[in-house]
């Protein structure tokens, strides 16, 4: 009986921690990393004044904004209003339950793992709506509006991509999916290269889906402020603060486990020990494509609505669908092998 | 603590929140609240479907009505300007037409499981685990594209037919709109637009003060 509770349920919350902890310290780091990044783009110095390089920036900004008063606008409806930052957290945080980390390292190794991503990621936009609505202001509906369309739209060109991948690896099970990737030839056995078209599209769906620049309308600073979450200060802020960058590092995370490999090493296994596997390898694609999030902003200019529409549905959708048949041919003449074996 | 008895619970408590919820949806005064009501009704429905290990049905469900169908319908309901003193005035007049509705409505349900329980078929085991598959998933793909490819094939097609249908009612050419072409202005040269003139730097002879303006 205590064995069974201790497995049932002490372990799993203990590993849930293990996950959630270190994604809001990396979401701390993140955002001084991100802060430091534009500003050597600028050619600016970026936070440098708290803690040694400003490296207690972020927990300096946290504290900030736990101590702040969480003020509520007239007329606003009182329960969804705090309600919104919460609901857009949740699936943030709860979508990380099915990514491996390693071959064994997994919280939950669920048979729908990329099925449930997708149900946890299309989610996040609850947050966005009610928050928009809730707060009874027009900026904030305005944010509302905009980010649920274009949530929408992006959502199909990523399904389709994911489908792709699906096709290739003949699993919707995420550890499965990287072993599929599995091969002698290391880098190249990785599913970018026969579904390249459809990589770059999934990472640019990824950067729309999370509302980040050059598809940031949903906030646009120069056009209605701050969007949706304009009428919110202090812990409410930080908890929307939170899932946008969790939500960022999740899609950094996934597309190193679709298209390059996971924790799959680049090199060929023969090369000994750089050709291994470990979760380290994860971390670093993990971290580059989150570098190109940062990246993208400090080069982009906002995209027009209209064209955010036009990129998304007479785009990226035909290629994705079109990638779909030819995933489906490379699968059924064997041009792509998969899973050698990991 | 059994697992059976851990599912039965939790089967009972995602039942009560679906009930619940779905009353909600047509008590609540507020259209909007009364939406999320409505989306919460999917969401524990669709645990419902976990619980019955088909968790494909219930991962579409919260993907396809949750993440897409919902916030399509919560985006009209947030934009509509209702009177509820308004809604609520004609209730004594159609509230023999609604019972009516209801009640011939749950007259149908409980033949429908009569017929169901005189037939009285018992559950077949897993037709995944039948079929020799590890999980529903697989078996559902193997299902719907050998045996059901047909009949998958149709609905996907009626669909599409919808979809074109919806766009043929709701388009509308307007002669006075004025429209952008993308890719025309994608084409746009910056040369033609911005003359970039290069300037030496200068300094100037002698710095200027600004004159102090006197009272």
């Amino acid at each position: 009986m205590a064995d069974q509770f201790i497995n049932q349920l002490v372990w799993p919350i203990i590993y849930i921690l293990c996950i959630v902890l270190p994604l809001v310290i990396a979401v701390a780091m993140f955002v001084y990393w991100e802060r430091k990044v534009l500003g050597w783009m600028h050619v600016r110095m970026g936070p440098n004044k708290v803690g040694p390089f400003g490296l207690l920036q972020a927990f300096a900004d946290v504290t900030k904004l736990l101590i702040k008063e969480v003020i509520l606008p007239t007329k606003a409806n009182r329960f969804l209003y705090y309600m919104a930052p919460m609901i857009a957290l949740v699936p943030a945080l709860a979508a990380w339950a099915v990514i491996p980390f390693s071959g064994k390292m997994v919280l939950s190794n669920a048979n729908a793992g990329v099925l449930y991503l997708l149900a946890m990621t299309s989610m996040g936009v609850y947050g966005i709506i009610i928050a928009g609505w809730a707060s009874n202001s027009r900026y904030a509906l305005l944010g509302a509006m905009r980010s649920a369309a274009q949530v929408i739209s992006y959502e199909l060109a990523m399904g389709l991509c994911l489908v792709c991948v699906l096709v290739l690896a003949g699993s919707l099970n995420l550890t499965e999916i990287v072993n599929a990737q599995a091969g002698r030839k290391g880098i190249f056995d990785w599913f970018w290269l026969p579904l390249l078209p459809v990589f770059v599209v999934y990472f640019i769906s990824g950067v729309a889906e999370t509302n980040r620049a050059p598809f940031d309308v949903a906030e646009g600073e120069s056009e209605i402020v701050a969007g949706f979450h304009v009428e919110y200060s202090g812990s409410a802020f930080a908890l929307f603060f939170l899932a946008e960058y969790a939500n960022m590092i999740l899609v950094s995370f996934l597309a190193a486990i679709l298209f390059m490999g996971g924790w799959l090493s680049p090199f060929p296994p023969s090369w000994g020990f750089i050709g291994h596997g470990g979760f380290i390898w994860l971390f670093i694609k993990a971290f580059l494509f989150s570098f190109m999030f940062l990246w993208f902003r400090a080069t982009f200019p906002r995209y027009r609505y209209d064209q955010i529409m036009r990129l998304g549905w007479k785009v990226f959708i035909p290629i994705a669908i079109a990638w779909v048949f030819v995933a489906g041919c490379l699968k059924y003449w064997g041009i792509v092998s998969i899973g050698v074996g990991a | 603590m059994n697992p059976q008895l851990l599912q039965l619970i939790c089967f009972y408590a995602f039942g009560f929140v679906t009930v619940a919820a779905a009353l909600s949806v047509i008590t609540l005064k507020n259209t909007v609240h009364a939406v999320l009501a409505l989306v919460l009704t999917f969401f524990s429905a669709a645990c419902l479907w976990l619980l019955l290990e088909a968790e494909f049905l219930a991962l579409a469900l919260i993907v396809v009505y949750v993440g897409a169908v919902m916030v399509l319908f919560l985006f009209v309901v947030m934009m509509l300007d209702i009177d509820q003193e308004k809604m609520r005035e004609g209730f004594v007049k159609f509230l023999p037409v609604g019972l009516i509705v209801a009640v011939v409505m749950l007259v149908e349900m409980l033949g429908l499981i009569g017929v169901r329980a005189m037939h009285a078929q018992v559950m077949g085991a897993n037709p995944a685990i039948a079929a020799g598959m590890s999980n529903n998933i697989e078996w559902l793909g193997h299902a719907l594209y050998t045996k059901f490819l047909l009949p998958f094939e149709i609905a996907a097609l009626i669909l599409t037919v919808g979809i074109v249908a919806a766009v043929a009612l709701t388009l509308r050419e307007r002669a006075d709109a004025r429209h952008e072409s993308a890719s025309q202005q994608v084409k746009v040269n910056p040369r033609d637009r911005v003359r970039i003139v290069k300037m030496a730097a200068v300094r100037p002879d002698e710095p200027t003060v600004p004159q102090e303006s006197q009272p």
